[in-house]
């Protein structure tokens, strides 16, 4: 079982990720427990699982590949929406964490899911994760001390969205 | 110099800790050597083909003495007592060792410098005009946009882990002296008919395999929207860019597959989303960054002076090197000198220890303790006095870099090639040798004039072979090395009317000991034909079109046709 990091602590999972079958089939859902599902199935039955993912017991998950404006309408409905990382080098879920937080105001649990790995905790932290299922292999108390990487950043991020150089000039001013 | 504030040294002193925390668990095997490899490159540290090689940032190719005689003080200590100039204004070193490497970033740190994303799929070190703040032609101090966007890239939380490297150049005068069609982005400053800068935005240029030029994406970006726009471009790459095979990553590809309108499309629709909003640039961080970089304490002179003419006059040699080496400087009484690390004999961008800490006394002693690495591998003394040129000349020429050839076929632009690198398929430095013993006559090098050749020993290009008047390629053949020849191939807009442009391949490859054979060839063709001193190599290639130069070097097309026929008989 990979390790759950969430807002910086080592804490129990109670989600279930579903997956598609070795044919690509889209999971069956359970009729109980906290499920995380692909975004396809919630593509195709999302008015069946409306009510589910409002009662905080639903998730979905996104593919590198995956649009998350695919999600917009329903963002607000999920208590958690997961973002794989099919290979720690791909940068794509960056890109969607940030966009599912600044532009669609996704304000649940965003979960970063796959090869998740230490060395890259840091930037997935500044781009709106706040949860991440560590790869079995990683030493999740080696991995909490990623978090203080680095004291700033330069850009505007979802944890910092003053870019510093903002923050510079008031600063300056006082 | 930009000096650092508190929060860019905490940083660079955080980035030193967490590499050396890095390296600690790779060397204990908690680090897969895959993972490591994806860390490491980010640091500039390479696995080369002898021994690790360090890719140290000279952000926008500016260096002050402090940190040269720090680079110097490195080599001695971890490295076997020479560096390596690149294309790309970084120093690299070939001999450190894997776990000495947090210590020299370590030390690096005191000077204000790393090697932060000098390599790895990562934001690339930003280049730019090694004349940004002297020329005579200047737009805008390209410095302060580079550092802008330094900032800007460095440690970006969403385009670390981008499909491929981006190569990112900015361009501030007239003159294009940053090749900046051909990089990932491109920016050419502007103004607009209000006096309001801004920039050209070009997009998909680039060498390498697939060799393209950038197309405008966008003809005036107000500058306060530079990096709202950047970042559109980043985020449409990031996303689409394709990652399922390493030679189609890079964002020219994107730009082909998808069409440069509909890409352009999609960035515009990107930045309507980010457009004005908190990283909307305001003119007192321009003012702020304006501010940090220590400026020269020029003095006001006469535009000429006389011992200096005098000199002129009489020492034919010393007006050799000034009418090459010698570039006209914004401030009256002031020049730009470029030493030339182009010596026969001395592989283009190498200088030793020694050599370091002497080019940093000179620089103290003539040109206000700061010197710039060109991308053509050469030094930069932006800051001279005209009645210090006839001394300094004396100075430089006992330590070998007043070759007078800046500009000239010999100043070639050359990657270290199979000598070092572990990509390469062929030598390059031999092959600048060569040539350059070859064409040792200065008199007929000037009278060539102005022609640039451009040596890669792979196609990955480090020596922009594509872009050279004349560029040479090493190619593999069944585990031999042979040379390509291209004709044509310009960086950018040196001289107003040509732009930028892909040298094309004039036939089949040579040897090595033939190159300086054809290479002869094509110049007594270019000579035959031209119209006029004034009139360069590559202009003519233009101009007559590439069939007289095959000629040249292979014979007539029927020649050449009956030439194929043997070889296709006896195959």
């Amino acid at each position: 079982m990979a390790t759950l990091i969430k807002e910086r602590r080592i804490v129990a999972d109670s989600w279930h990720l579903l997956e598609r079958g070795p044919k690509g089939e889209l999971p069956e859902v359970p009729a109980r427990g906290d499920v995380v599902v692909p975004l396809a199935l919630w593509l195709e039955r999302r008015d069946g699982l409306l009510s589910r993912a409002e009662t905080g017991t639903l998730g979905v998950w996104l593919d590198a590949n995956d649009g998350p404006e695919a999600l917009a309408a329903d963002v607000r409905s999920f208590p958690l929406i997961a973002v794989n990382f099919p290979k720690f080098g791909d940068g794509r879920g960056y890109s969607i964490a940030r966009l599912l937080r600044e532009r669609y105001g996704f304000k649940g649990e965003l979960r970063a899911i796959g090869d998740v790995l230490h060395d890259h905790l840091f930037f997935m932290y500044q781009c709106g994760f706040d949860a991440f299922a560590l790869r079995e292999d990683q030493d999740p108390q080696e991995a909490l001390s990623a978090f203080n990487t680095f004291s700033d950043g330069y850009q505007a991020s979802v944890l910092r969205p003053v870019p510093l150089f903002r923050r510079r000039l008031v600063a300056g001013k006082s | 110099m930009y000096r650092y504030d508190e929060i860019d040294q905490k940083l660079v002193d955080e980035r030193v800790v967490q590499f050396r925390d890095q390296t600690k668990r790779f060397l204990a095997g908690k680090l897969s050597e895959d993972e490591f490899r994806a860390l490491r490159l980010r640091n500039g540290l390479y696995i080369q083909r002898y021994a690790p090689m360090l890719r140290i940032a000279i952000p926008y190719g500016l260096l002050s003495t402090k940190q040269l005689r720090k680079l110097a003080q490195i080599t001695d200590k971890y490295d076997r007592g020479y560096g390596h100039f690149s294309t790309r204004q970084n120093l690299q070193l070939n001999w450190p060792k894997l776990e000495r490497v947090p210590d020299i970033l370590a030390e690096l740190a005191t000077v204000q410098m790393h090697a932060i994303q000098t390599s790895g799929n990562s934001f690339r070190n930003i280049t730019t005009d090694h004349f940004a703040g002297v020329a005579q032609d200047e737009i805008v101090d390209s410095f302060v946009w580079c550092e802008i966007i330094r900032q800007w890239s460095t440690f970006h939380p969403e385009f670390s882990y981008l499909p491929r490297k981006f190569k990112f150049a900015v361009n501030g005068a007239k003159s294009d002296r940053a090749a900046v069609a051909v990089h990932d982005i491109g920016l050419h400053a502007v103004k607009d008919a209000k006096g309001e800068v801004g920039f050209r935005v070009l997009v998909g240029g680039g060498l390498g395999r697939t060799p393209a030029i950038g197309f405008v994406i966008r003809d005036f970006l107000p500058w306060r929207h530079l990096l709202t726009y950047i970042e559109a471009i980043l985020r449409v790459y990031n996303r689409y860019g394709r990652r399922d095979n390493i030679h189609k990553a890079r964002i020219k590809i994107l730009v082909k597959e998808r069409g440069p309108e509909k890409f352009r499309e999609e960035v515009d629709a990107e930045w309507a989303h980010l457009k004005d909003g908190a990283a909307t640039l305001v003119p007192e961080e321009i003012a702020r960054i304006e501010g940090r970089f220590t400026r020269p304490n020029y003095l006001r002179l006469p535009a000429t002076d006389a011992r200096f003419e005098a000199a002129l006059a009489t020492d034919r040699a010393f007006a050799n090197w000034h009418k090459r080496n010698v570039h006209p400087h914004k401030k009256a009484g002031y020049a730009a000198v470029t030493l030339s690390l182009k010596k026969t004999g001395v592989p283009p961008g190498d200088v030793t220890v020694e050599q370091m800490e002497k080019i940093a006394d000179l620089a103290d002693r003539y040109s206000f303790g700061e010197l710039r690495v060109s991308h053509e591998q050469n030094l930069i003394f932006a800051d001279v006095q005209l009645s210090d040129l006839h001394l300094l000349w004396q100075d430089v020429r006992a330590l070998g870099f007043a070759t007078p050839n800046v500009g000239l076929l010999t100043n070639i632009i050359c990657c270290p090639g199979g000598d070092f690198c572990s990509l390469a398929n062929a030598k390059s430095i031999p092959v600048a040798e060569a040539i350059q013993q070859r064409f040792d006559d200065l008199d007929y090098l000037h009278d060539i004039g102005e022609i640039d050749v451009n040596i890669s020993g792979c196609m990955n290009a480090c020596g922009h072979h594509h872009v050279g008047h004349i560029g040479i390629l090493g190619v593999d053949k069944s585990g031999e090395e042979w040379y390509q020849i291209e004709i044509g191939g310009n960086q950018g807009e040196i001289r107003p009317g040509r732009g930028a442009s892909l040298g094309k391949v004039i036939g089949p490859s040579f040897a090595r000991a033939e190159v300086p054979d054809v290479i002869e060839k094509l110049i007594e063709c270019y000579l035959a034909r031209r119209d006029s001193e004034a009139e360069r190599f590559i202009d003519v290639v233009h101009r007559v079109g590439a069939e007289p130069f095959k000629e040249s070097v292979y014979g007539n097309a029927d020649q050449r046709a009956a030439h194929r026929r043997g070889q296709l008989a006896s195959a």
